[in-house]
Parts: C-alpha cells; structure tokens; sequence
C-alpha cells in the first residue's frame, strides 16, 4: 500500500506539473469566452464561436414528417425533416431543457427547462412558444395525461411531480416522488406514468442504496404504488413493450459498500435494467455488462413494437446494447429473481453492441419499428441504426461547429468510460450530470475499511482546493489526474492535453442555481435569523466562542470554505484521521448526505447528533427554533 | 395540579378505561323511559342508529388499544398502540417500525386529500405514508420540535403537527419547518394535543392552555382562554372556554363554529358566542371528552370516558355499553331533558373512545379496546 501511494505521488507531481502548464494556457482561452459549460457557446482554440447544440431527447411530430430534437447546451427544440434531416427551425427554450413530450392531441410540445424551473408550450403548427410556465425545483421530464386535463412534470431537486393544469399552468399540488426525480413514461394505455430518479432514496447509513419507480394513477393525480430499486442509486428512462406487459428501467447499480478495489477485480458499477411487468412477475434486475464488456451507464430505451429486442443507450461507453427478448424471457424464467452481480448473464440475453457517438442519450424508434435513432449528446450527431441488421446506417450532424473546444474535449472525457481498466467507469458514473450520487464510498488508497468518504459535489468547485475529505490533492491537476488514474481507472494515464481539458471542464462547472434564495437576494426573517447565528461570535450564555468554532470563520467567501483542515469532532474509529477539509456550502441544501462520511442523512442531524462537544460550532446552546432558523440560512448558501 | 393531571391523563390513556363501565355519570340523573326498537314512539328524536361492528387482534388489529382511525374512501387506517392498521378488502395490514414507522405508538392520523398520502403522529415522530413508502420526520432529522405528536392536521400544502413541546407546521413545498411555542404565540403551556387546520383558521387545542387560533389570512394568533381559570368548577357557564385542559379542536370551517373538547365538559363557538355542555345539563355521557368531531354548525359527535355521543343541536344519543349491566345501549336524551332508552344489540367495542371519523353515514369509532365500524340502519 505504501509503495503503491509512494509511487502515486510522484506521477501525481510530474503529470501535475505538465498539466499546469496547459492549464494555464487553456485557462486563458476559457475565461476569453467568459461562458460556462452550460452556456451555448465556447470559445475554440482559435476563438471563434462554438454553438454546441447537445442533443439529449427526440421525438417524432404527430405526422411524423418533423423530427423534434431537444438540444440541451444550445437551449432549444431543433426541428428537422424527419426524412432527409435538414434543419427547419430552431425554437428557443429556457436553460438546460431535459425532458419534452407531446400533449395527446399533438398540438402542443411541452418542454422542461431544468435551470430556469419553467415549462415551455409550443404550438406545434406555428412552431412557437405560446407560454412559459413556473413550476418547481429542477423540472426534468414533462408528460400530459390521456385526457390532456394534466401535466406532470418531475422535479429534480424538490422530489417530486407537480401536478399542472394543462390549460392554466397553474400548478395544483405535488406528489412525493424519490429523490431526484427525473423521466418520467407514461404505460402504454396511459393510465399510469412510471418516475424514475437519478439520486438514490435517503436510507441508514452504510447499507445497500435504493431508488425507487413511482407509480402515479392519472386519473387520480396520485401516487399509487412504488416500485422499490434496492441496489439501484440511479435510475433513468424507463420503457414498455407496446402489449405492455413487460416494462424496462436502467439503472446504475454501484457496489459502494465493499471497498473499491481494483477495478480488475470486478468493478465499482453495474449498470443494469430493471424488469416488471406481467411477463417477469416481480421485478428481476439483471446486468447489461458482461465480462470485459461493459455497457457503461443506461440511459435511454427503445422496444421494438413486436417486442423481439430492447436498444439501450450506454453513455459511457457510447454504444447502443441490443437485447433479444425472448432470450432475456427465457433466462429471467429459468433463473427466477435478481443476477445483478452474475457478469455472464448478459450473454444469454445481448445479442450486440452498437457503437455510436459520444454520450449517447435520447432514443426514438420509427413508428414501423426499422430505424432507431440515437442522440449523441456530446457529438452534435444523431445515429441511425438499422434495427433489423442492428447495423448503424448513418450518422446525422446537427448544424454547429465542427471544431471542438477545449470545454468540450474536457466534457467528453469527463463522461466517457474509455479511459478505465476495461472500460468499465467514467466520471459521471459518481458525478451524475456534472453533480454528485448521495453515496459514500471506502476508496482503498486510504486502507480497505478506512476512511469510508461521502462523494462530495463539484459545482462550483473551482478554487475550493485542496481536494479530498483529508485535503490530501493540492489542485484540481492531481485530483482529477494521477488520482483518478491510478486509483479509479486502473489504466492508461491521460495525456497532458486531456487531463488540461477534463481540468478546465470540471473547474468551468457553474453552480446551479440556488432556490431557497429570494429573487432578489434579500433573506426571510428567518434567514436573516439563522445568519446572525451562523455569524455570532458570543453564545447565548454571553461567552466567547472561540474564532475557529464559529460557522463563519471555517465555512467563509462566497462557496462556505477558509480551504483548511479542522477536526471537528466527527472522526470514526475507522478513519485515520480526525482532520477533514471544510468543504463548500454551495447549494448545501440539495447534497446530502452529509459530513466526511455521509452519516447525517439531513443538515439537522449534523448537530442533533453528530455534534456533542460543540466541536462543530457551538450550537448546543440552540434552542429546536433556533437551530432551524440555522439551517433555513445554509440553504441559500 | 398540572403534574397531577398529566399523570392521571397519561394513566387514563395508557390504561383502558374498565372502571368506566361501572362509573357514575355526573349530576342529577334525568327521567328514563324505555322503548323497544321496533316501538319507538313518534315523538322520539331520529337519532342515527348503527350496527356496530368491532374489529380486535383477533380480528387481525394490530393492537386493540386504538388511538384514531382515518376514513379513506374504502380503506381505513387505524393508529394503535403498536403500530397502523390499514384495512383494506376485507383484510388488515399493518405497519410498523420495520416499515419505517417513527413509533410503534400511533397517536394521530391525518390525510392529505389531494395527494392521498397519509400522516401519522407517534410517540416517535410524524411519518407520511406515501405509496407504500413511510417517510418520518424526528425532532432530530428534522425541524419538527418535539416527537410525540399528539395531532395533526394537513391543509393545503401544510401540515399542522401538535407535540408534547410546542406546535410545528411542515410546508410541503420548502421543506421548511415553522415552530410556535411560548416564544412567538400567545401559549402559555407548550403540551399541544389536538389542531384542526382549515385555509382560513387553524385551532390548537392546548392542554392547560386552552384554545390557540391562527388566522391564515392575517398570519396572526389569538387565544381562547376558560374565564373562570378554575380547574374544577364552572363559575361562568356559557362565557367562555370551558376548561383550560383542552384535548380536541374542530373548526367547521363553512359555519365559522368550533367544537371544542376538555376533560371537564365540551363547548361550542360561533365567533360570538359560546355555548358549553356539561353532564348535569347535556346529553354528554361524561365529562371526560378525549375527541370531539364537528359535522357541521349545529351536529357534533364527542368520544368520552363512558362512551360516544352525538348531538344534533338539540338532542343527545348516546352509544355504549350500559355503566350498570355492561349490555350494549342506546340511549336519546330529547331537548326537554326526558331519556329514553332504546333496545340495541350491539355497541363500540369500549366505552373509552378515543378517535371518530365518518364514513358516509357510518361511522367508525377507535377505543381503548378495539375499532369499531357503526354501520348505518335505516
């Protein structure tokens, strides 16, 4: 072990070095665009525009002669011949859309903007945007029911689905979904719509995460049922066959509780599909990787409309898995329950693996069955295969640049799992959509069984270093360059220039932005109250409290952290040391859970539990008022 | 005087109320007659009239100490002593700590009508059962400010939550946790037992504190306060809040008039008035009411130590077991204070009620030993 870290940090020190050099020459290009990796454009190397669109979702019109494409960097529905693929119009859309669907008469394209927290509604006969409606927190999927009476719309970071009028706008009431709802599918006789959710459900601390499907009866605007995950923390698209007898969910399957050992000895992930439906019984969640052969995170799903395969998007290791159903019918009958860990099940039942672009996400097949197309999010391209040979024809440029940036290169290997052993992993697999997975994880560079970590978020990460729960990563260079790669990947190093281009991408992550803050920054009364107590520097008894335990002084600026190292009195038998980093508060309220080892599943329990000897602040001479006063205040940090 | 209430309410509570069977009821007893079912005389008051069905751990209860019970539609959610009942299709369900359950004592249920999940108050914490899923919110993963929940209430996107250390009200929609306690309301006591929430008003009933209103539209509260501040006689009938001890609260919110329960005697309140009802001059079977459920301006129906009660504004019925024999009665005590006693065969499960909630025109009762359905006759 000793060897192995000796050796780590002088690769780590001779990559980091190479790599600040091309930091800084690409930094400077970066901060010329003076836009974020969300915004749509980027400055290439030779400082033109770079208008990425990054399509995400696609659908048909109801004619089926337009094909809509919802593009999330660019901000926009791209409306394209659905014969030939040339571009009719562009219609602008609020920030980072996630999820569009049609209204059941067709006339209406309702779409998700996820950062402006709205829902646009075009007219699909004008191809304008006739409303732009409020709804709540991170909206990412937008369905209307049967009769068109409702929306729902899944909200990512409130958890839960409004319940909208679809003539109105006007939100009636939110149901409780998991956490980080997301997709949202209707069953084929539209009575129910399935949620999934990209964060895993909070659960005790260190046992098996678990997501759910929740069930929402239409017709009474209710959740009717859930569909437990166990195992599963991040659940995306779900499908059904046409009889609707038989429903698929992927899912990220992470084995998070054992150490992560190396990768060759069997992965960190397994990236799987969940099936229910009366063809399965009860729910059996099976791998889609095989031995040396992994379909890195699932995503989109398509089932042909006689049922005999199912196409998952794999955007990890950009491909398209093709299963054979009645094979996958057959195994899942002769081998009853969940094979999650079993790596060769997946020969049973996969028949072949598509390669397509980078970050494929969005699937839509033709309405006969013969085509399915593929959004590259992260190519500009759609792919079209030939369902029938399971060959890809074709492949679609979106209008844009041709030319990549330095934040594109960087995105692109942020979510490509081709840089680990086998290819089994990529960044986003911890960091889902840029973010964080509410996991915890025992990274054996510290000792199997020690120094258990809560992964920590990284928006905003930019000038937050050092980097690790112990402070152990001076700079983003080494974090993300001779750590990832040796103790993560388990293979090939990058490059200078790529890991200069992941670094420059990750130090680009924008915060999202903040909901608890009023629009115009002021604080509640109870704000206000809780950031005198965060501020205060004499207890309630009229004594000192000392300059380091106070909340301002180690969580301080503008992201909550003075970048040192403080024990504050959390440390477990298990870890090696009691000192930790002050990690940031930016958008503290939504990245639970919390402290270095994520045992408080809520900010509360940080000091109704966690904190006895007041070395985390002094807050036990709080009143329960008082204390909620507090966290109402971190939640506009 | 408070410790001692507090401990003879806690024993009274926890200890089903056999005594009450052969208890005396307060004051002078009125004129009885005795009628026959199938004889009733015309001039009897119509009082509804029920089969009681009783439900017991022999029946598949979870517990036969039943705090509450919540209608529904078909399904009814009973909150027992170890753990929630959901009977559904004929069969119960139960729910407890292994199901996410904060406590395995349930105190109060309340639903959610627009979404359909359900809240439950325990000894432990305040869960929402949501599709199958309990979610619980503790005085330390949460901002809720104590963990026995008494009562609670959900209107709108709030839910309204009484503990044995202040009121709390949860906002769906932020997360966020609103407490009210001596600090910031008019409560002189912070041991708040019942709430009925409603979108103009929200009443608390406080123990030993009396009635705390809230007024949604002005955001400002008032107190309702017994005026004599006895806590053994009645000096100003009629003029007030009849006892400071207040258990149960619900506001009709269409008749601006609230129903309010005590362990010394019930009153009525229309915004002017109030109107108060004792044994000696009521149809109230005690005085010792532990539920009060409004039905509208002039109807209420009142859970007691010596059985269920139901006042039509102007006469009285009773349903229990006779204090005496212990047989199943009914009885009807009409407005000029004659009584009359009507052959039944059936009666809830205990005289010691401690939940109502309705059903269409049945009703079901919770007691200290077991759940009853009251199945409508005609």
């Amino acid at each position: 072990m000793t060897l192995l870290r000796s050796f780590s940090i002088r690769v780590g020190a001779f990559s980091a070095l190479g790599a600040a050099i091309t930091v800084l020459i690409s930094l400077a290009v970066y901060n010329a665009s003076s836009r974020s990796a969300q915004a749509a454009a980027t400055a290439g190397l030779t400082g033109e525009r770079l208008e990425y669109a990054s399509p995400i979702e696609l659908l048909y019109a109801p004619d089926t002669k337009q094909l809509y494409v919802l593009c999330q960097q660019s901000a926009e529905v791209r409306v394209l011949d659905a014969r030939t693929y040339k571009e009719l119009k562009r219609i602008e859309v609020g920030r980072v859309p996630r999820g569009f669907s049609l209204s059941p008469k067709g006339d209406r394209l309702y779409v998700a903007n996820s950062w402006d927290d709205t829902v646009s509604v075009i007219d699909t006969k004008a191809l304008e945007v006739i409303a732009t409606w409020s709804v709540a927190a991170e909206p990412s999927s937008v369905v209307a029911d049967r009769e068109g009476k409702h929306l729902f719309v899944a909200n990512r970071i409130s958890n839960d689905i409004a319940v909208i009028d679809a003539q109105t706008g006007i939100e009636e009431k939110r149901l409780a979904a998991g956490r980080g709802a997301s997709y949202i599918t209707p069953s084929p006789d539209d009575t129910r719509l399935y949620v999934t959710h990209v964060y895993p459900n909070p659960t005790p601390h260190r046992t098996m995460p678990q997501s759910e499907i929740t069930i929402v009866d239409t017709q009474r605007a209710v959740v009717s049922e859930r569909i437990a995950l166990p195992y599963v923390a991040h659940g995306f698209h779900v499908a059904f066959s046409a009889d609707g007898r038989l429903g698929v969910a992927a899912g990220l399957h992470p084995r998070n509780l054992v150490p992560l050992a190396h990768l060759e000895h069997g992965g960190a992930f397994t990236d799987t599909l969940t099936f229910f439906g009366k063809d399965v019984g009860n729910p059996v969640e099976l791998p889609l990787d095989e031995l040396e052969r992994y379909a890195v995170r699932p995503f989109g799903i398509a089932i042909t409309p006689d049922k005999s395969r199912i196409f998952i998007t794999c955007g990890g290791s950009e491909e398209v898995t093709v299963i054979d159903t009645s094979r996958l019918l057959r195994y899942v009958h002769m081998h009853p329950g969940s094979h999650a860990d079993d790596l060769s099940a997946g020969a049973n039942y996969v028949i072949t693996r598509i390669p397509v672009g980078h970050d494929p996400r969005g699937v839509l097949l033709t309405y006969d069955g013969t085509k399915l197309l593929v959004a590259n999010r992260l190519d500009d391209t759609i792919s079209i295969i030939d369902t029938r040979t399971n060959k890809l024809t074709s492949t679609i440029p979106l209008v844009g640049p041709k030319q990549l940036s330095v934040l594109r290169k960087g995105e692109q290997t942020f979510y490509t799992a081709r840089y680990s052993f086998q290819g089994q992993i990529g960044c986003a697999n911890c960091h889902i959509d840029s973010t964080f997975d509410g996991l915890q994880w025992d990274l054996e560079p510290d000792g199997f069984g020690r120094d258990i970590v809560d992964n920590r978020p990284i928006e905003a990460v930019k000038d937050t270093e050092p980097y690790k729960w112990n402070g152990g990563n001076p700079n983003l260079p080494t974090e993300c360059g001779p750590r990832t790669e040796k103790f993560f990947w388990r293979a090939e190093n990058y490059d200078d220039l790529t890991l200069t281009e992941l670094v420059v991408y990750v130090r680009s992550l924008p915060p999202r932005p903040n909901r608890w803050r009023l629009p115009a920054g002021e604080l509640t009364g109870t704000q206000e109250r809780g950031k005198a107590l965060f501020n205060r520097s004499v207890d309630k008894f009229h004594n000192p409290i000392p300059e380091n335990n106070r909340c301002g002084y180690c969580h301080t600026g503008s992201k909550g952290t003075n970048q040192k190292s403080f024990d504050v009195g959390t440390r477990k038998s298990t870890d090696n040391s009691g000192l930790l980093d002050t990690p940031q508060l930016t958008n503290i309220a939504i990245t639970g859970p919390y402290l270095h080892d994520g045992s408080a599943n809520t900010l509360e329990q940080i000091w109704t539990i966690f904190n006895p000897e007041d070395k985390h602040g002094r807050t036990n001479d709080l009143t329960k008022d008082e204390l909620n006063d507090l966290i109402e205040y971190l939640r506009t940090r | 005087m408070k410790a001692f209430v507090t401990f003879a309410t806690a024993l009274s509570l926890l200890v089903s109320s056999a005594a009450s069977l052969n208890g005396q009821s307060h004051g002078a007893n009125p004129p009885i007659h005795k009628t026959a079912a199938a004889s009733l005389k015309p001039q009897l008051p119509a009082m509804p009239r029920f089969r009681f069905e009783n439900f017991t751990t022999a029946s598949g209860l979870p517990d036969d100490h039943v705090f509450n019970v919540l209608v529904d539609g078909d399904r009814i959610w009973a909150a027992t002593e170890n753990g929630l009942g959901l009977y559904e299709n004929g069969k119960w369900k139960s729910y407890n700590t292994r199901d996410g359950l904060a406590h395995r004592a349930v105190l109060s249920l309340a639903l959610d009508k627009r979404t359909g999940d359900v809240w439950a108050g325990t000894m432990g914490g305040l869960s929402r059962i949501s599709g199958g899923r309990i979610d619980t919110f503790t005085q330390l993963n949460s901002g809720l400010s104590n963990d026995v929940v008494y009562g609670v209430s959900v209107e709108g996107e709030h839910v309204w939550v009484a503990t044995a250390a202040g009121a709390s009200m949860l906002n769906l929609r932020t997360n966020q946790w609103s407490l009210f306690n001596e600090r910031n309301t008019p409560m002189f006591e912070i041991w708040v037992y019942g709430v009925s929430a409603t979108p103009s008003k929200v009443y608390y009933a406080v123990w030993g504190s009396g009635i705390l209103e809230y007024d949604q539209q002005k955001k400002t509260w008032d107190k309702y306060d017994d005026p004599d501040g006895e806590t053994e006689m009645v000096l100003f009938k009629d003029q007030g809040l009849i006892h400071e001890i207040t258990t149960s609260v619900s506001y009709m919110e269409k008749d601006h008039i609230l129903w309010a329960a005590t362990y010394f005697g019930d009153s009525h309140y229309d915004g002017r008035r109030w109107h108060n009802f004792l044994t000696k001059d009521s149809g109230l079977p005690s005085n010792f009411t532990n539920v009060v459920k409004g039905v509208d301006a002039n109807r209420a129906w009142f859970g007691t130590d010596k059985g269920l009660a139901y006042y039509d504004g102007v006469n009285w019925a009773v349903y229990h077991r006779s204090l005496a024999t212990g047989k199943p009665e009914m009885t009807i005590r009409d407005k000029n204070g004659n009584v009359t006693h009507v052959e039944v065969s059936t009666a809830p499960a205990h005289n010691y009620v401690l939940g109502i909630d309705f059903q269409g025109s049945d009703i079901w009762v919770a007691t200290a030993k077991g759940l009853s359905h009251g199945i409508h006759q005609p």
